[in-house]
């Protein structure tokens, strides 16, 4: 290092200090929504240059001269070397999803500083190792995917159990990904307008790339885009005309099924009709959005008006319910860490990877970029009016249903709102009510609205911005539900086939239908469940999602422990060990107070158990109408108790083998790692 | 970095986000080193390419 690179990281180092000191002693007054932003960079910068180079040279010792697989046997279609900056978008445009968007501004609740820093800490010590060291392992084994290197590793017992693991976690991922649109859209002729414009927008797609102009990606999405727009600006008209406006307008229990039955059916038509137009759309529209959301957040600068910490804290709060220890860890996921990178991390990436020297810039790196979008995620939901934000999140049952009994509920809570200004809000975002529409989704575009519209179009185009930012979310969740489908019926098939081997062919017709109408009626069921629930769903079914997602990081930790055990390197093994545990531990306790918590706010069984006692007396508790409705409620929550005992059963059953493994290969010699060895003939 | 080439890392990044590497490196490597197998068309290249993302086994997205 030379005195002036020493310099100029010492420099950084104080200025990401300072940011993090304005944060720390400002109590009471707004700070600027630059100070996080300057603080998350400094951190990310730092980690980067230091920790990650750390985990390259010393922790795995990455060789730059040994091939890749892309090296070993290219083939021009899913081994390509490629340029590390290209790769580095492939990457981060397969990882980030709604997840950093969503779970940031649930957690907002508490107030932004908890938040903040576990995004920060979580990433430079968790998240980001775990998607650099997939891609390390799967880098040297071929680009192998997660189930291959914990069966190739670890045993095949392991390896199935944590293929379950991950079938279910995308059962949830869909479920939970659903209520968000579903309570985005409830009611909103507008926004239901503008998302239903795009599914025959994407088949004119389709067909264009299909026989009009093959292969022309950027020219149909510029279409695409101009279709987009035209849908946002006359969704308003449509939403204004009594003629149309009810074609568009549904309830929430009506568009779950219209959902359930998109997903069943998208994911058998073929790929080039519907879903391959429509992810073009959403990457694009998800990448724009982003750099967008940052330039605007840079030049607006606006204050943050949430408190650093809020009263909730103590897990009293109506978003959802729980302590910060271990719920914030739960809620926010993605940004932080997240599991399902490591399906990622070994998926495609590994086999574009040009050279091990970019491990580092595209493991470690994209998933610093996906946390500072959870940051801004973060950043938007906390400068919108406090009062606004729990108006739009807490549930009906607490706030009531117009904006009077909103702002009593609101102000009763310790955040002063007028009725006026929730109205206010929902007249210019261009919706009848605003009121309880959990989920984040519609939190955050009321956040990138107020950001957007202060840099392009004023009060005038709120509206516009907001139900833009709406359909960029819409868009991407109903592409995931579309691509988890598909990719949950082939998970399901795969485990099906263990038992019965014919189950596992892709192209044969009835394996394919029963899989898909297994995989709909799973995150159907739970959607559902979500859709019904008094209290919103969310307040259920995220922290499921939190716990699954969790969970999976540890088993994926774990994995990277055992490697780093059999390749002898057990030294250092504690830079997995140590998020490893961390997280372990979050979701073991919230998995057993999920489980055994007397608050029936918190623990399912307690929940269940004050419904079966009421029904048992003859009673009817609210929500439900009736002693029917009654069974369900106490039906559903033993069914997330199950699963969530389930979840706790995949970590405790891999830590057990990952220990087992760990213990056997340090007995031995010499390193036993089933790397590809380095020096390995080009297999062609 | 000329404006040409910042345009072409452009494209390269847009197109191997939604799945699609470069059509060029692949004909380059069928020419290569399989000179005696048949080359698929652009069209049929980019058809190839959208099957392999969508309707394979690794069509996991993230949350």
């Amino acid at each position: 290092m030379t005195i002036a690179s020493r310099l100029g990281w010492i420099v950084l180092a104080l200025i990401g200090a300072g940011a993090l000191a304005v944060i720390a002693t400002a109590r009471g007054e707004a700070i600027s929504a630059i100070w996080i932003v300057v603080a998350a960079v400094s951190v990310y910068l730092i980690a980067y240059r230091f920790y990650a180079l750390y985990l390259a040279k010393v922790v795995v010792g990455i060789d730059p001269a040994r091939p890749t697989p892309a090296a070993r046997h290219p083939d021009g279609l899913d081994f390509v070397p490629t340029d590390r900056r290209v790769l580095f978008g492939h990457h981060f445009a397969a990882i980030a999803g709604a997840g950093p968007l969503v779970g940031p501004v649930l957690a907002a609740q508490m107030g932004y500083l908890p938040g903040m820093l576990w995004l920060l800490a979580g990433v430079v010590l968790a998240g980001a190792v775990q998607d650099f060291m997939v891609l390390f392992l799967s880098m040297r084994r071929d680009g192998r995917s997660l189930g291959e290197l914990i069966r190739m590793e670890m045993g095949a017992v392991p390896g199935t159990i944590a293929l379950f693991g991950a079938f279910m976690i995308m059962v949830i991922i869909l479920a939970v990904l659903s209520l968000i649109v579903v309570r985005a859209l409830a009611d909103s002729p507008w926004g239901m307008f503008t998302v239903a414009a795009t599914i025959p927008l994407a088949l004119f797609m389709g067909a264009y790339t299909r026989w009009i102009r093959p292969g022309r990606i950027g020219e149909v999405s510029l279409l695409g885009l101009v279709g987009l727009i035209l849908a946002i600006v006359y969704g308003q008209d449509i939403a204004a005309s009594a003629t149309w406006a009810p074609w568009f307008t549904y309830t929430p229990v009506q568009l779950c099924w219209i959902l359930i039955g998109y997903g069943a059916i998208a994911s058998l038509l073929p790929v080039w009709l519907l879903l391959a137009p429509r992810d073009y759309l959403s990457t694009f529209l998800k990448i724009g959005a982003i750099a967008a959301l940052a330039i605007g957040i840079v030049i607006v600068a606006p204050p943050m008006r949430m408190p650093a910490l809020t009263r909730f804290v103590d897990g009293s709060g109506p978003v959802w319910s729980g302590s910060l220890f271990p719920f914030l860890f739960i809620t926010i996921a993605c940004g932080a860490v997240s599991g399902f990178h490591a399906l990622i991390a070994s998926g495609t990436t590994p086999k574009l990877i040009a050279s091990e020297g970019d491990a580092r810039f595209i493991g470690y790196g994209a998933m610093l970029m996906e946390s500072f979008v959870a940051i801004m995620a973060l950043v938007g939901a906390s400068i919108i009016d406090p009062g606004i934000y729990f108006a739009m999140n807490s549930p009906a049952a607490i706030v009531g249903t117009d904006p009077a009994s909103a702002a009593a509920a609101v102000t009763a809570m310790g955040f002063p709102i007028t009725a006026d200004t929730i109205a206010a809000t929902a007249t210019d975002v261009g919706e009848t009510t605003i009121i309880s529409r959990a989920g984040g989704a519609p939190t955050l575009a009321v956040g990138m609205a107020h950001i957007f519209s202060n840099l392009i179009g004023g009060r005038a185009m709120m509206a516009f911005w907001y139900h833009f930012a709406i359909l960029f979310e819409a868009l991407f969740i109903l592409t995931a539900v579309d691509a988890g489908t598909r990719a949950g019926r082939f998970m399901l098939q795969d485990l099906i086939g263990l038992a019965v081997p014919g189950f596992r062919n892709a192209t044969s017709l009835v394996p394919g239908l029963v899989g898909t109408a297994l995989c709909v009626a799973a995150w159907g069921f739970f959607l559902y469940q979500g859709v019904t629930d008094p209290l919103g769903g969310v307040n259920t079914l995220w922290p499921l999602f939190g716990i699954s997602n969790q969970m999976l990081a540890a088993v994926a930790l774990v994995l990277a422990t055992v490697v780093l055990f059999r390749m002898k390197r057990e030294r250092y093994a504690w830079v997995t060990i140590l998020p490893a545990s961390w997280l372990v531990l979050c979701t073991v306790m919230a998995s057993l107070m999920k489980l055994f918590s007397t608050d029936p706010r918190v623990g399912f069984l307690a929940h269940a158990s004050r419904f079966s006692e009421a029904a048992a007396r003859g009673e009817v508790l609210a929500p439900a109408k009736s002693l029917g409705e009654m069974g369900r409620v106490v039906m559903n929550d033993r069914i997330d108790a199950a699963l969530c005992a389930l979840f706790l059963g995949v970590v405790v059953s891999i830590i057990g083998y990952g220990i087992r493994t760990c213990l056997i290969a340090r007995r031995l010699d010499g390193p036993s790692a089933s790397e590809i060895p380095a020096l390995a003939v080009a297999a062609e | 970095m000329s404006v040409a080439g910042l345009w072409h890392g452009l494209a390269a990044t847009g197109r191997l986000m939604v799945g699609v590497p470069s059509y060029r490196t692949y004909v380059e490597h069928m020419a290569a080193t399989h000179p005696d197998q048949p080359v698929m068309s652009e069209a049929a290249f980019f058809r190839n390419r959208q099957e392999a993302r969508y309707g394979g086994r690794n069509g996991g997205r993230c949350c």
